[in-house]
């Protein structure tokens, strides 16, 4: 391995790595949808539970105060590491879907008829539905930038949807269901030459690479825990703060109030203002554990070894023949999404199981990226810094029993 | 075929797999069985019919033939179709009330209930269920009769 990083003694944190599947070692290649806990996230939330747990921003005893110390000063690793330019820009939610969803009905709200948003064709149902249905309540119209035949969207016709009626451009940083990385800095400065804001789905792309917020000048950017080593159930919404203070709240509840009377309520500041109810703390802790033990490891080295992972398995699936990749994009994180001829995604999939070889077969959340490609699903192997060459050669060799028994 | 019970058929094929050694066989003969199976009428593959799975899809078709249900169906992944052969092989030409009274228990005891797993997400619950919801439609229509 020509790799900067120990790569065994970094399986050595994740005690899931040393399980075995249907009498095999798993070889666990379905990183896109959910990555694995390291020991030292799995110990953040153990400390939690055993020495302090409470609930935060009240109560003035110890376990309170230490509880809240230790979730804002998660926050802290977050805003760091996507360098916002304050705390309150970083709002936790239960995921991206849930920061896409605060966003999309606050502009419901703003949103009128003759408004255009404009969103990109290979986003994940999460980055399509609470648009539409944003558009329902408020009579904007939906329009989409096409992508092309290797999986790239088609900036000529981005440029010519552009308008001064374009109030809103969301696509996603990465595609997951074919690992394209979308220009994003592109997107956002011509949107933001018609007025129009810019929301990124960061979701893919925080497992691969370090973004910084302020520099991309990008309005909204969400990401969720459990796709960089963190638990589910946790995520953020980063959010420029102007934008922030102009949406309005999308859940009533505790912790989001300043003062309620039957009469009328007032709102916390930012972030509560977007956190209502008792958050998930533990989850707020771990989030920031598992950026801390990926910066630790070292973003660039993570790029640079999963572009090596994904080099290796795109060279060694090629030499099958009757594979079709889907999505060859120039520009990609490790996810290669293919189907062998004549060959349902679903049957490879049940064959590599059998193999210990975890992958995710199916459309991917993303039926319109399917019908694009004319494909009922794919196989999705996605690949970690954890990952090794030893088990891309189990997988290929796995994908040639699927092919010789399904044929 | 239609003289043995859904319990004797269940029980016939439990004893073919127990003949396999390991799963790869298992899931050999179950592809062998999907690509065996007949096709449905083109005119019954249809919206109507169709099941949707989130990994794959099935279609089933049911018709009264003499007192007893007779179905047909589809699927686009084949070891799906395979499960499904084996499905029509237990209720088809069966008598509505004993497809109703039916319990299923061969896929559990010949190592394919993974199949059956919501996770699938295939179809195959749902087809079940669709299974038996023919032969209590049939059955009431036959007891207004």
């Amino acid at each position: 391995m020509s790799s900067l990083l120990d790569i065994q003694s970094i399986r050595k944190d994740f005690p899931v790595l040393n399980r075995q599947v249907n009498g095999k070692p798993l070889v666990y290649f379905d990183n896109a949808a959910t990555s694995q806990t390291p020991r030292q996230v799995i110990q953040s939330i153990i400390d939690y539970y055993e020495n302090y747990n409470a609930n935060i921003h009240r109560g003035v005893h110890t376990l309170s105060q230490e509880a809240t110390e230790a979730y804002e000063k998660a926050r802290h690793t977050l805003q760091t590491h996507l360098n916002a330019a304050r705390p309150e820009e970083v709002i936790l939610t239960s995921g991206t879907t849930h920061s896409i969803n605060i966003v999309a009905s606050g502009f419901a709200s703003l949103l009128r008829e003759g408004d255009e948003l404009l969103v990109s064709a290979m986003e994940h149902h999460s980055n399509i539905v609470p648009w539409q249905m944003a558009c329902e309540k408020s009579g904007a119209q939906l329009k989409v930038i096409p992508m092309n035949e290797k999986g790239e969207l088609e900036m000529d016709e981005f440029d010519n949807l552009l308008s001064e009626r374009t109030r809103l451009v969301f696509c996603n940083h990465v595609s997951n269901a074919l690992g394209t990385i979308n220009p994003i800095e592109e997107i956002i400065t011509k949107a933001h030459a018609v007025g129009a804001a810019v929301l990124i789905d960061g979701a893919q792309a925080a497992p691969h690479f370090k973004v910084n917020v302020q520099q991309l000048d990008v309005d909204f950017y969400t990401l969720s825990a459990h796709k960089v080593c963190g638990p589910t159930g946790i995520g953020l919404l980063y959010g420029k703060r102007s934008w922030l203070e102009k949406l309005p709240p999308y859940q009533g509840g505790g912790e989001m109030i300043a003062e309620v009377s039957f009469e009328k309520t007032t709102y916390a500041d930012l972030p509560h203002k977007f956190e209502a109810g008792t958050p998930n703390i533990a989850g707020g802790i771990a989030f920031g554990a598992a950026i801390d033990y990926m910066n630790q490891i070292g973003f660039e080295e993570i790029a640079a070894y999963e572009g090596e992972l994904l080099a290796y398995a795109t060279d060694q699936l090629k030499q099958i023949q009757g594979i079709e990749f889907i999505g060859e994009a120039k520009n990609k994180a490790s996810v290669i999404s293919f189907n062998l001829k004549g060959i349902h995604p679903y049957d490879v999939g049940s064959i590599l199981d059998k193999l210990g070889i975890a992958v995710r077969t199916g459309h991917h959340c993303a039926q319109p990226v399917m019908q694009h490609f004319n494909v009922p699903g794919t196989v999705r192997a996605s690949f970690a810094f954890y990952n090794t060459k030893k088990e891309i050669d189990i997988f290929v060799e796995g994908v040639k029993t699927a092919q010789r028994m399904l044929s | 075929m239609s003289h043995k019970t859904i319990a004797e058929i269940q029980e016939e094929i439990i004893d073919e797999f127990s003949l396999f050694d390991d799963w790869m066989q298992r899931y050999e003969y179950m592809i062998e069985l999907g690509k065996s199976l007949p096709l449905i009428d083109p005119q019954y593959k249809l919206d109507d019919y169709l099941i949707k799975g989130c990994q794959s899809k099935v279609w089933v078709f049911a018709e009264m033939i003499e007192d007893e249900l007779k179905f047909t169906a589809d699927s686009d992944a084949i070891i799906t179709k395979g499960i499904i052969a084996l499905l029509i092989r237990v209720f088809s030409g069966q008598k509505p009330q004993d497809i109703i009274d039916a319990e299923l228990s061969f896929i559990d005891q010949i190592g394919l209930k993974e199949h059956l797993s919501p996770t699938r997400a295939n179809g195959l619950t749902s087809m079940i269920r669709q299974i038996k919801l023919y032969a209590v439609a049939y059955q009431t229509q036959k007891n207004h009769e």
